[in-house]
């Protein structure tokens, strides 16, 4: 009987939770056909907002996979004083709310700053801007590609390395012929996770990014756009668009998983 | 000279690994680096390797002064205890890849490979991954594939730590007869005596990061400069109050020149020989080991009256060593 009700619990939380609120936008994407859909999905400030999404994303995954490869390294191969702060910086972005990252970019880069005015007056835009979005979008997915490689560099430990340097093989021929080759499966995972993260970011972009339609407008900023303006058609079906993406990348996260352990 | 090792000084925070450590090895020895763990003779060897770099004193390999080169540059091959087996290629491709690096031509490394795989035994396993292996296998791979480069110098960290008792006995041999096939200059760490004096030329004896002797296994087995050195490669006993090897004592029944009366407290047999303990008429306990014939014919039990007496000529060396 216990077992029932904790199962009866367990199903009907994520049901309210996650089923229904999903369901329901599907359905209500669907509810007067396929014409309306079409019609949204062809617009093209929301075309153009897909663009953005894209671009925004592809930079920020490309940035931090590199990025993130690079930190976990230095984490766990090497050993320097204020290692342990750059740990607890890496997770920074967990715990911090996205729009205070958005903020926080801002303060530091907006055209009143010192930084920020200086790159201003040499033509460099970054708030408002694609730099501002891509920032904002990798420092919310920072920690995913760093947190999923370091164990596994952990595990593998450093004598493979050794063993390569002492058959001749220089720095970059053993990152990519022995550690990159046995971090593979779990760097697949960090890029898949980080690509979902930056396509479904929302609070920081909409701070640095001004929501300028046509302009820095993304996917997500146009759901609620279109939302706020009553346009509910075209804000269920972006929505259930990035929904099945992510339910896509979800479904590639499964497949990939098993191989973790081969 | 193989290699020279001069003045070597290597501290890791206050501690002190190795404390201006000098050795010569020859080209073409085979050495034991012996000792007990923590001692510094890991370290040495990863300094020789380049894995490692000294605070202070030279390394030299085949007359070049190594100090300050990095590992690629040494032209050594580095086997590590857990074989370090890069575990997403194939045995060929884990021996290949010191060819490979050095962009020989294809056809020449895939006859090298072979050549090696033959050597060690894993012609039949080519195609295998490491997974597949057994752990003698494993370790026969990576010497393969550390000597693939023909390096002028062969580092082997302890290299058997790791097997079940019965395949380190093997490999132990095929090391030895390895080297005298391949002629090549190699170190190999060790903290088992018996591994050392099996396998190698010359045994470099480290303890508290220094060097305590240096020569054949029998030089340090007969010749012991010191009482760690004396304990550390084979068993001793006192008679006297001399450090003695207890094989090297004689059981008689009856007194003569030079002999010690003891009383036996226990005789104990151990497959082919056996062990006597003994008190002599000083108090000082003793035990002595006898073969199984000679113990028959002594008739020795528990209170038997036994006169003791060193027979080594060596007794003078010995007893320069206090107690």
């Amino acid at each position: 009987m216990h077992k029932y009700a904790l199962r009866f619990i367990g199903v009907g939380y994520l049901t309210l939770l996650v089923g229904v609120p999903v369901a329901l936008i599907f359905w209500r994407t669907f509810e007067h056909g396929l014409a309306p859909v079409w019609e949204s999905l062809t617009d093209s400030s929301v075309l153009h907002a897909f663009r953005v999404t894209a671009i925004v994303a592809f930079w920020a995954v490309l940035l931090n996979t590199v990025f993130g490869v690079g930190v976990a390294i230095l984490l766990v191969r090497h050993r320097f004083r204020g290692r342990r702060l750059l740990g607890v910086l890496i997770d920074l972005p967990i715990a911090v709310s996205p729009v205070v990252v958005g903020l926080a970019l801002i303060l530091v880069y907006g055209k009143f700053a010192p930084l920020g005015g200086w790159l201003n007056d040499h033509g460099i835009k970054i708030i408002y801007a694609y730099p501002g979005m891509v920032l904002a979008t990798m420092f919310v997915s920072l920690p995913l590609v760093v947190r999923e490689v370091a164990p596994v560099l952990e595990e593998i430990g450093i004598e493979q390395e050794q063993a390569a340097w002492t058959l001749g093989a220089n720095r970059v021929q053993t990152f990519r012929r022995v550690t990159l080759p046995a971090i593979r499966w779990a760097l697949t995972y960090g890029v898949v996770l980080t690509m979902a993260r930056s396509l479904g970011e929302y609070g920081a972009v909409a701070v640095v990014s001004g929501r300028l339609i046509d302009k820095t407008q993304t996917a997500t900023l146009v759901v609620d756009e279109r939302f706020q303006n009553f346009d509910q058609s075209t804000a269920y079906t972006v929505s259930v668009t990035l929904a099945i993406v992510a339910i896509m990348i979800l479904i590639l996260i499964n497949v990939l998983r098993p191989k973790e352990h081969t | 000279m193989g290699i020279r090792v001069h003045n070597v000084v290597k501290r890791f925070g206050d501690f002190v690994a190795l404390n201006g450590v000098s050795v010569d090895i020859p080209t073409g020895s085979l050495t034991a680096l012996l000792g007990p763990s923590g001692g510094g003779k890991s370290t040495l060897l990863r300094i020789i390797a380049g894995l490692e770099h000294p605070d202070a004193g030279l390394i030299e390999i085949a007359g070049e002064n190594s100090t300050a080169l990095p590992p690629q540059q040494r032209n050594v091959g580095f086997v590590f205890q857990h074989y370090a087996a890069f575990k997403h290629m194939t045995v060929r491709g884990n021996v290949a890849f010191g060819l490979e690096i050095r962009k020989r031509p294809r056809k020449e490394i895939e006859a090298r490979v072979n050549e090696l795989l033959d050597l060690v035994h894993l012609r039949q396993f080519a195609d295998r991954y490491p997974a597949q292996l057994s752990g003698g296998q494993r370790q026969r791979m990576a010497l393969a594939r550390a000597l693939a480069v023909e390096p002028q110098v062969l580092l082997l960290d302890e290299p058997f730590g790791a097997l079940d008792a019965k395949v380190r006995k093997e490999l132990r041999d095929w090391l030895r007869r390895l080297h005298d096939e391949v002629h090549v200059t190699t170190v190999f760490v060790t903290h088992d005596q018996e591994e050392a004096m099996e396998v190698a030329d010359e045994i470099v004896v480290i303890n508290h990061g220094s060097i305590e002797q240096i020569g054949t296994p029998d030089q340090l087995y007969d010749e012991p400069v010191n009482e760690f050195v004396m304990n550390f490669l084979g068993p001793v006993t006192r008679l006297n109050g001399v450090a003695i090897r207890p094989h090297d004592i004689e059981v008689l029944t009856d007194p003569e020149h030079g002999t010690v009366p003891s009383t036996v407290v226990r005789s104990v047999r151990l497959g082919f020989e056996v062990r006597v303990d003994a008190i002599a008429d000083d108090g000082q306990e003793v035990w002595v080991q006898i073969t199984r014939g000679e113990a028959d014919r002594l008739d020795l039990k528990a209170g038997s009256e036994v006169f003791l007496r060193s027979v080594t000529d060596r007794v003078g060396v010995l007893s320069s060593i206090s107690a």
